[in-house]
């Protein structure tokens, strides 16, 4: 393989999810905390794809397939709750948003 | 030759990735991080095509960077300056602790990936060209992986009527809201 071996991918990989955990757990606006777990996925993605160039197996990358779609999902979700706090008038503060909590 | 100009685009896509991903977490206001998760995907991508998955890749942009970050400033869009949360306002005990956790987080991920694949991670597999091609991918998910297929399609189904079902207004909630 030309250029950096699979490792390189994999160091990028972890310290991207590392950077999504973060805003997960540091942020509070839920857009930006939807954001850093679109980095998250996106990070797992680049292990699961250099992981099936390094074992010259295809069924990595229809991994990653998948999680996109989830991610999408996701995203298409996590927006639409979003937009339903903002019309209740709700705060728009992870800590805040508490009616839930038992 | 070759070597060097792959290395060099490896360092341009992976500072870019690393670069746009902070940026992603430390901007105040959300729209110039979603702006930075479109540069953090796009680098991607790149990433995903030197690792010879071609078809990812496009689907990377097209998908992501595409649809779901338009769909994102859309949002971003509507909820306007509110969605302006504080940068962290929480007590300084929190914040210490969420970056002790996520680095915990990176240490415990290099570590466990270096003791299970250490030795392993330098000799990659022999490849065709057509390696991650479309025609390859789609090959694979109409043969071994139908099923997963199938129920990719019914999770994106449920996703879009959760969408519209959570996007709806329903007439008494409309008398609340007013």
């Amino acid at each position: 393989m030309d250029g950096p071996d699979v490792g390189w991918y994999l160091i990028v990989a972890a310290i991207l999810f590392g950077i999504g955990a973060l805003g997960v757990m540091l942020r509070r606006s839920p857009l930006i905390v939807l954001l850093s777990l679109e980095i998250m996925l996106n990070a797992a993605n680049l292990t699961l794809i250099a992981f099936a160039r390094q074992q010259g197996d295809l069924d990595g990358q229809i991994f990653a397939l998948a999680v996109m779609a989830v991610a999408a999902a996701e995203v298409a979700i996590g927006l639409g709750l979003i937009v339903a706090m903002a019309r209740r008038r709700m705060l728009l503060d992870v800590d805040q948003a508490s009616a839930l909590r038992g | 030759m070759g070597n060097v100009i792959v290395w060099v685009i490896w360092f341009l896509a992976a500072g870019a990735c690393l670069g746009t991903g902070v940026a992603v977490v430390s901007m105040t206001n959300p729209f110039y991080s979603a702006l930075s998760l479109i540069g953090n995907l796009a680098s991607l991508a790149v990433l995903f095509l030197l690792l010879s998955a071609e078809f990812l890749a496009a689907a990377q942009v097209l998908v992501y960077a595409g649809a779901v970050m338009v769909m994102f400033l859309f949002v971003v869009a509507y909820l306007g300056g509110r969605a302006d949360a504080p940068w962290a306002g929480g007590p300084p005990l929190l914040r210490t602790a969420a970056v002790v956790a996520s680095v915990a987080l990176l240490v415990e991920i290099v570590v466990v990936l270096g003791l299970a694949w250490g030795d392993e991670l330098t000799d990659p597999a022999e490849i065709s060209d057509s390696f991650g091609s479309p025609a390859e991918i789609g090959e694979a998910f109409l043969t071994d992986h139908l099923l997963a297929f199938e129920i990719t399609s019914i999770v994106l189904l449920v996703a879009a009527i959760g969408g519209v079902v959570l996007g709806t207004t329903r007439e008494k909630e409309e008398e609340e809201i007013a």
